[in-house]
């Protein structure tokens, strides 16, 4: 049931009661498949989607591209997670791309920080051959959430009859 | 100077529509959480809207035949067929309009002439009524009843005809009840209809927006009535599109030959920027209907289930994006209801009766609104009736 995943994703406080009128089933349904899904380890958890720009001395936030030269057996493996070991990175992905292997998602106090972070313990790595840092300077949509406007949502249509 | 004498008598007698004064409230107060809205909540589809843009780009700027372009009429008559099972001939069976709307005043005042009865089932949306009184029409009011869900039954019907009815207005899916007719209901419409030979305004804007097993089925669809009906449509609550103003009617040639005069007359064409986005919605739009109507049908269950919850029980509304709760519990008038809700939870819904007298004791619920919104409108609805 793909869509009682899709209401999760969206919001997560969406009480059992409400989840099973949405999806016309019953509580102890929505109930099971919520556990099935949390054992299967598809529901990882659920979490507070935070617009960090908005907070005052909040953490810098940077995109760091890997060049990876992959091992036998192992591909990429080995390199992810040696890199998703460290707790400043929130985020891990393989990707599909000619230039590079590896997206990792980084945060630190300050620039400097996220710099060093780059030269001294991903640049280094045995397999990695090359790094891309982006600092991230504004987010205007994450998780599905619209950062930046207004807090309650402006009304734009119009009582025409 | 006086106006008044200047004036069009029958203009000046029309009522306002009674779900106007409720939106002037809410517009006065801070923090109001409005059900009241009917237009979807979606934006157009990006690719529609792209179809629009690309139409200015290229200069397409000009009129377009007034009938629509040939192209579009193709794709509503594709269209009809493939979803609702009635063929139309684009050439001469289909006109393209400025909204639902204008192709109902098309249909009334090319078939009505002074004198002529149109029937008219309520509570149901607020422009049948003077239409048919500026086309020199005697409305008739069916009073549908709530332990029917508000259908018209062939009854009902039958009671209301006269030897000067003419035009029989179908409005289903139902703004503001959300009930459907199935085919059997339809059915029985038809015996009457064909013993007492009268013509069928079908106002199936929002056709596409049915949750029961059965999908909306057009009255053209059933049995001999093709040759009787208008089905009016259009864009609007399929595709989300309403700023765009564009509409359609599906009729005998007859008909439909005398409503494009009118509109010729009146309008010319459609605007032309809309007309290509919509070819764009309809021959790639059929998954975004979908992704729509699953959405509305779970806020839809989301709002049911909390009426009843909250002890204004509320009859499963089937089809397009409103719900018609019961506030008879509260002992009060649908206008009492309504105006206290505002005031004190700053809760905006319409009454019934904004829909036709028999809508007493019963509010419209629209719920073409984001799932946080109709939580929160439930949890402050639930604190009036508490109080």
């Amino acid at each position: 049931m793909v869509k009682l995943l899709e209401l999760l994703g969206r919001n997560a406080d969406f009480t059992l009661a409400e989840l099973s009128a949405m999806l016309g089933k019953s509580e102890e349904e929505v109930e099971k498949e919520i556990a099935a899904y949390k054992e299967q380890g598809i529901i990882k958890g659920k979490k507070t989607i935070i617009d960090w720009g908005r907070v005052p001395d909040a953490e810098v936030r940077a995109i760091i591209e890997l060049k990876v030269t992959p091992k036998p057996e192992t591909g990429f493996d080995e390199t992810a997670e040696i890199v998703m070991s460290y707790d400043n990175v929130e985020s891990v992905y393989l990707a599909a791309s000619s230039r590079y292997d590896l997206i990792a998602l980084v945060k630190g106090s300050t620039i400097q920080e996220i710099a060093e972070f780059v030269s001294k313990r991903l640049s280094t790595l045995e397999n990695v051959i090359g790094t891309a840092t982006s600092f991230v300077l504004n987010t205007y949509k994450q998780d599905n959430a619209v950062f930046g406007g207004n807090e309650e949502e402006e009304e734009q249509r119009s009582m025409i009859l | 100077m006086d106006y008044s004498r200047l004036l069009n008598n029958k203009v000046q007698a029309l009522k306002p529509s009674g779900i106007r004064r409720f939106f002037d409230i809410a517009n006065e107060m801070d923090h109001v959480i409005s059900l009241s809205i009917g237009e979807p909540d979606f934006t157009t589809p990006w690719h529609v809207r792209q179809e629009g843009i690309e139409s200015l780009r290229r200069g397409k700027t000009w009129y377009s035949p007034n009938r629509g372009f040939a192209e579009l009429r193709d794709q509503i008559s594709n269209y009809y067929a493939r979803r609702f099972n009635v063929e139309y001939n684009p050439e001469t069976e289909i006109l393209v309009s400025v909204g639902g709307s204008e192709a109902i005043d098309l249909c009334i005042r090319a078939v009505v002439q002074e004198g002529d009865e149109v029937l008219i089932p309520q509570p149901s949306f607020v422009c049948y009524e003077p239409m048919t009184i500026m086309a020199d029409g005697k409305p008739v009011i069916i009073q549908t009843k709530a332990e029917n869900q508000f259908r018209l039954t062939a009854a009902e019907l039958e009671a209301a005809i006269t030897p000067r009815t003419k035009l029989l207005i179908l409005p289903f899916p139902n703004n503001p009840t959300g009930g459907v007719m199935r085919r059997e209901h339809l059915e029985e419409i038809a015996k009457v209809i064909e013993k007492h030979d009268l013509l069928v305004l079908s106002d199936e804007i929002y056709g596409e927006l049915t949750y029961g097993k059965e999908r909306h089925v057009s009255f053209a669809d059933i049995k001999n009535m093709r040759e009787r009906t208008i089905v009016v449509s259009g864009f609007s609550k399929a595709y989300a599109m309403t700023g765009w103003r564009l509409g359609y009617a599906l009729g005998p040639e007859p008909v439909i030959t005398q409503m494009t005069k009118l509109h010729q007359y009146a309008i010319m064409s459609a605007p032309t920027m809309a007309q290509y986005a919509a070819i764009e919605a309809l021959k790639h739009g059929d998954a975004d209907i979908e992704r729509m109507r699953e959405e509305y049908d779970m806020r839809r269950r989301l709002i049911v289930d909390g009426f009843n919850k909250i002890g204004l029980s509320c009859f499963e509304p089937e089809g397009a994006f409103y719900c018609f709760p019961s506030i008879q519990a509260s002992g009060k008038t649908s206008e009492q209801f309504c105006e206290e809700l505002i005031y004190d939870q700053h809760v905006a819904i319409v009454p019934g009766t904004a829909f036709g007298d028999c809508g007493e004791g019963f509010a419209r619920v629209s719920y073409s609104y984001s799932m946080k919104h109709i939580k929160e409108a439930l949890e402050r609805i639930e604190r009036f009736i508490n109080k």
